[in-house]
């Protein structure tokens, strides 16, 4: 980490520490303005990537909503992001979890981990 | 009216998030302090300036004759010198300019020299159009005639060719100060800034 990235990390208004990991279901808790208003919208579907470092991190989760795969990018720093909760966590073997992306059904299933290792 | 303008060097970039929580892409330039060196007036020089030192550098590096005007002044060597406007005129030699002074400014123009691209051609030096890829075209990304016939009998002076691109003076106008930190002599801006790290950039007011 070099002195920008620090920097970068330090100027956003946020300091969400990244507590789920790639594999894990998550409710992503979204700030969305509609004209004055503001209001906040759940999104929930699978961790597939997290990229990049630190004020530029940003994490991807895709869901199948009607048959349809929707992939969205949420920068972690964001604060449009009121919070993301864990909803399950998986046994998954590697780092990018694309392949899903090919899968339908079953086969596009993530097997739950139920005792998670301590770190 | 004298515009204000400071000596930096380019960090490098990041991003931040405005107040609707938006990513601004920003560049960290690390904006003086600066030491006036030398006050040149009107009646003196034809002209007023301020010529000004940035970052340190060993006495054995520096100079001889520069280095010893700082030490006639008793300023520790600087690295990099250069001419702005005199904006203030109660600053003289020996007093310090920090990035503070462009708390309140709204935009700054950044003048830098841009990264060195090499032997380029016409397409990417002068974004020439080119000729068509296919169905037969022998013309593809050559630059084509490069002038008339008996009239004017030669190639007139400037014609675009290819040649070295970059390494040249540029100027950004207008960029956004996003946020000005004095303790650190650190001054984002919005965008992207022509050099390469730790290039030497001019900031000044526009």
């Amino acid at each position: 980490m070099n002195v920008v990235e620090e920097l970068g990390l330090e100027l956003s208004e946020v300091k969400r520490e990244l507590d789920f990991e790639v594999g894990d279901t998550v409710r992503v808790h979204y700030k969305i303005i509609e004209g004055t208003r503001e209001r906040i919208q759940i999104y929930e579907g699978a961790v597939i990537a997290i990229n990049n470092k630190c004020a530029g991190k940003t994490f991807t989760v895709r869901r199948v909503s009607f048959d349809v795969g929707v992939e969205r990018v949420f920068p972690l720093q964001s604060p449009r992001i009121a919070k993301v909760e864990v909803v399950r966590k998986s046994k998954i073997r590697r780092s990018k979890l694309y392949f899903l992306r090919e899968r339908k059904g079953k086969s596009a299933k993530l097997k739950e981990r139920r005792h998670i290792s301590k770190k | 009216m004298m515009k204000k303008a400071l000596v930096g060097k380019k960090i490098s970039m990041t991003q931040v998030y405005d107040e609707n929580g938006v990513v601004v892409p920003v560049t960290v330039i690390e904006l003086g302090p600066n030491v006036v060196l030398q006050k040149k007036t009107v009646e003196k020089d034809g002209y007023s300036a301020l010529k000004v030192g940035f970052g340190s550098i060993k006495e054995k590096n520096c100079p001889g004759p520069i280095l010893k005007d700082f030490k006639k002044k008793s300023i520790d060597p600087k690295r990099t010198l250069r001419e702005i406007d005199a904006f203030d005129d109660s600053l003289d030699v020996g007093s310090v300019i920090d990035c503070s002074v462009l708390e309140g400014i709204e935009n700054v123009n950044i003048v830098s020299t841009s990264k060195g691209k090499g032997f380029a051609g016409s397409i990417k030096r002068h974004g020439f159009g080119g000729g068509r890829a296919t169905h037969g075209s022998h013309f593809h990304r050559a630059p084509g005639s490069i002038g008339a016939c008996a009239f004017p009998g030669e190639v007139w002076k400037g014609q675009k060719m290819p040649g070295r691109k970059g390494s040249d003076r540029v100027t950004v106008k207008n960029l956004k100060v996003v946020k000005v930190i004095k303790d650190k002599n650190l001054v984002l801006v919005s965008g992207s800034v022509p050099g390469r790290k730790d290039s030497i950039v001019l900031v000044c007011e526009s």
